[in-house]
């Protein structure tokens, strides 16, 4: 590589499509990780919250597009904003409190104060700013904000198409199935687990639609689960799921094809594990459609979505990635539930998250460490790649794009193409 | 059992504090199998997150029964759990231990916890307030219910491949 030319041109000899080979750098290198903070990060679509985090008029919630920190906000109409945490005056943050409710942002340095939807509505002693000073030019810098049934998007980037077009119609009909699981309610976030690992975020974009890694890393989760959930789990061995590449770096990995569409098959067994909620909500007067509907929501959708960058939907939660630095990425794992929905169901949801997941989880705490060992891995052995190349051998066409085994790496790949395409 | 109140404070303070220091003891030396024997069978064990209280009702680190105790104990012991085996090392200290009141044969106890854990060669610390229930029992104290509250529990943590 001479010096005079920008490192990353050869983006080719960071991702390998042919032969699906990612160049060691990709997971180390902090000037490339600057590039796509830049590249990735500010020109796409980068999930921020859920409508249910902030459900009333003045409620906001703290979140990240990239490195930037930004508040999510809805103004007295109801409409959704998201603006960068940053005071236009000299720079301080003008809100620390993660989550709540409140009438506009003052900020704490010297009083500048702004409205919910970010303008700059009063600062104190105007007049040594002349009498051309514009306000109006001076509200909290604001991103273009879309939303798709509940899941909230924002982006730097006021060229790009509007956020149902870079989903897809492929992406949207799984997000409308997953949203299944709040079994004729709303979904609603009923808290989140975050914890932060020593990774490059591309090692955990890689991840949520890795089926590959699951009975080896999650074995002693599995051993934790009665037999016919552990039969249900053992999605590797009966072959019948997928991965399929949805276009502009998503991807789908469906585990369980009984469980694709929660609202069919309502007149299926009642698994065991459910049994005893049935009976409670029974007890609690629900009739028995409505008993079906909810207990099969319970255990969440049958399939993974991974949408490029930031966000996946896995089962029961939603998992947000957040950049922090090139070796350094903070995961939330967000809990899902029944909004109005019976407390027993929720209760059973709230249990079942905390066993897989978070810092406690059965599951989590190896993920994390995979994901750490990884980033340890690529010290040494520079010249050596990463693979991705697994199920190559046989894909075929899906719906939207390549579709392979369960166990392929299809949705990495589908990632990395997408990468490419941005950072060229 | 004797009634609590009648019982000299100082020295049920030092036997709560040894039965503490032994829990302890067990968990920084992973001897799971006795820790598990020093619980009620209808225990809790609760690492909540946040400041509210209803513990059932809410997003926890871990709600553990006696199966999830179980089963927990038996995940960091079968040894093919990545992130237990092996496991990070801990020191921890119990200190500012408070006899909050004594019911029946009930002893609401609460303590400063600090622990230290070494793996991958970097070492990470951690400070939380422990809640506990204790049943008196013949001659000792069982685990009724342990509620530990770490500092910045909805903050961003890690993962643990222990207890706390
Ligand atoms: S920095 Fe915000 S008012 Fe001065
Ligand atoms: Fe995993």
């Amino acid at each position: 590589m001479s010096l005079d030319m920008p490192k990353f041109s050869d983006l080719d000899a960071l991702y390998d499509e042919e032969n699906a080979k990612v160049a060691t750098e990709m997971y180390e290198d902090p000037d490339l990780f600057a590039e796509e903070m830049e590249k990735v990060f500010k020109r796409t679509w980068v999930f921020v919250a859920h409508e249910s985090e902030f459900p009333d008029k003045g409620s906001f919630k703290l979140s990240n597009v990239g490195l930037e920190p930004v508040i999510v906000v809805r103004d007295r109409k109801g409409k959704i904003h998201c603006m960068v945490n940053r005071c236009r005056h000299r720079a301080a943050t003008v809100c620390e409190v993660k989550k709540g409710k409140t009438a506009s942002f003052q900020c704490p340095y010297h009083g500048w104060g702004y409205a919910l939807d970010g303008s700059l509505r009063a600062l104190p002693y105007p007049e040594q700013y002349g009498d051309d000073f514009d306000k109006a030019q001076h509200g909290l810098l604001k991103l273009r904000t879309e939303a798709y049934n509940g899941m909230v998007f924002a982006t730097f980037n006021d060229d790009i198409e509007p956020l149902v077009d870079f989903l897809g119609p492929e992406v949207c009909r799984y997000i409308d199935l997953f949203m299944k699981q709040g079994g004729g309610f709303p979904v609603k976030v009923l808290g989140e687990h975050q914890f932060t690992v020593p990774m490059n975020w591309k090692v955990q974009l890689e991840n949520t639609t890795d089926a590959y890694h699951f009975p080896v890393v999650h074995k002693s989760f599995m051993q934790t689960l009665d037999g016919a959930t552990n039969e249900m789990f053992d999605f590797l061995d009966k072959g019948k799921g997928w991965v399929e590449d949805l276009g502009n770096g998503h991807s789908v990995m469906m585990m369980i094809p009984e469980l694709e569409d929660l609202e069919a098959n309502l007149d299926a067994p009642i698994p065991e594990r459910f049994s005893a909620l049935a009976q409670e909500l029974r007890d609690e007067g629900y009739p028995d459609d409505q008993v079906r509907r909810i207990v099969r929501a319970v255990g969440g959708a049958g399939f993974n979505l991974n949408l490029f960058p930031n966000v996946s939907f896995s089962l029961a939660f939603f998992r947000v990635l957040t950049p922090v630095s090139v070796e350094r990425t903070d995961i939330r794992h967000m809990a899902l539930g029944m909004d109005g929905g019976p407390a027993a169901a929720n209760q059973m949801r709230l249990r079942l998250h905390e066993h897989f997941q978070g810092p406690m989880g059965f599951g989590s705490p190896d993920d994390a460490e995979v994901w750490e060992r990884v980033q340890r891995g690529t010290k040494g052995g520079e010249q050596l790649p990463i693979l991705v190349n697994r199920g190559m051998v046989d894909e075929e066409p899906g719906t939207a794009g390549p579709r392979g085994h369960i166990s392929a790496e299809t949705g990495m790949r589908a990632a990395y193409k997408m990468w490419k395409r941005m950072m060229a | 059992m004797t009634e609590m109140s009648k019982i000299d404070t100082n020295a049920l303070l030092m036997d709560v504090t040894r039965f503490l220091w032994h829990e302890a003891d067990l968990l920084d030396a992973c001897a799971y199998d006795e820790w598990l024997d020093l619980w009620t069978e209808d225990g809790l064990y609760i690492m909540p997150m946040g400041a509210g209280e209803d513990y059932a009702n809410q997003l926890n680190l871990c709600y553990d029964n006696a199966k999830m105790r179980r089963d927990r104990i038996g995940r960091f012991q079968a040894g093919f759990s990545i992130s237990s085996a092996p496991p990070a090392v801990t020191v921890r200290t119990i200190s500012r231990i408070v006899i909050d009141k004594t019911e029946g044969d009930l002893i609401a106890v609460r303590a400063a916890e600090h622990l230290i854990e070494d793996k991958f060669g970097r070492q990470r610390t951690w400070a939380g307030n422990a809640y506990y229930e204790l049943k008196a029992v013949d001659g000792g104290f069982k685990l009724h219910r342990k509620v530990v509250k770490l500092l910045n529990s909805d903050g961003m943590l890690n993962s643990f491949s222990y207890l706390f």
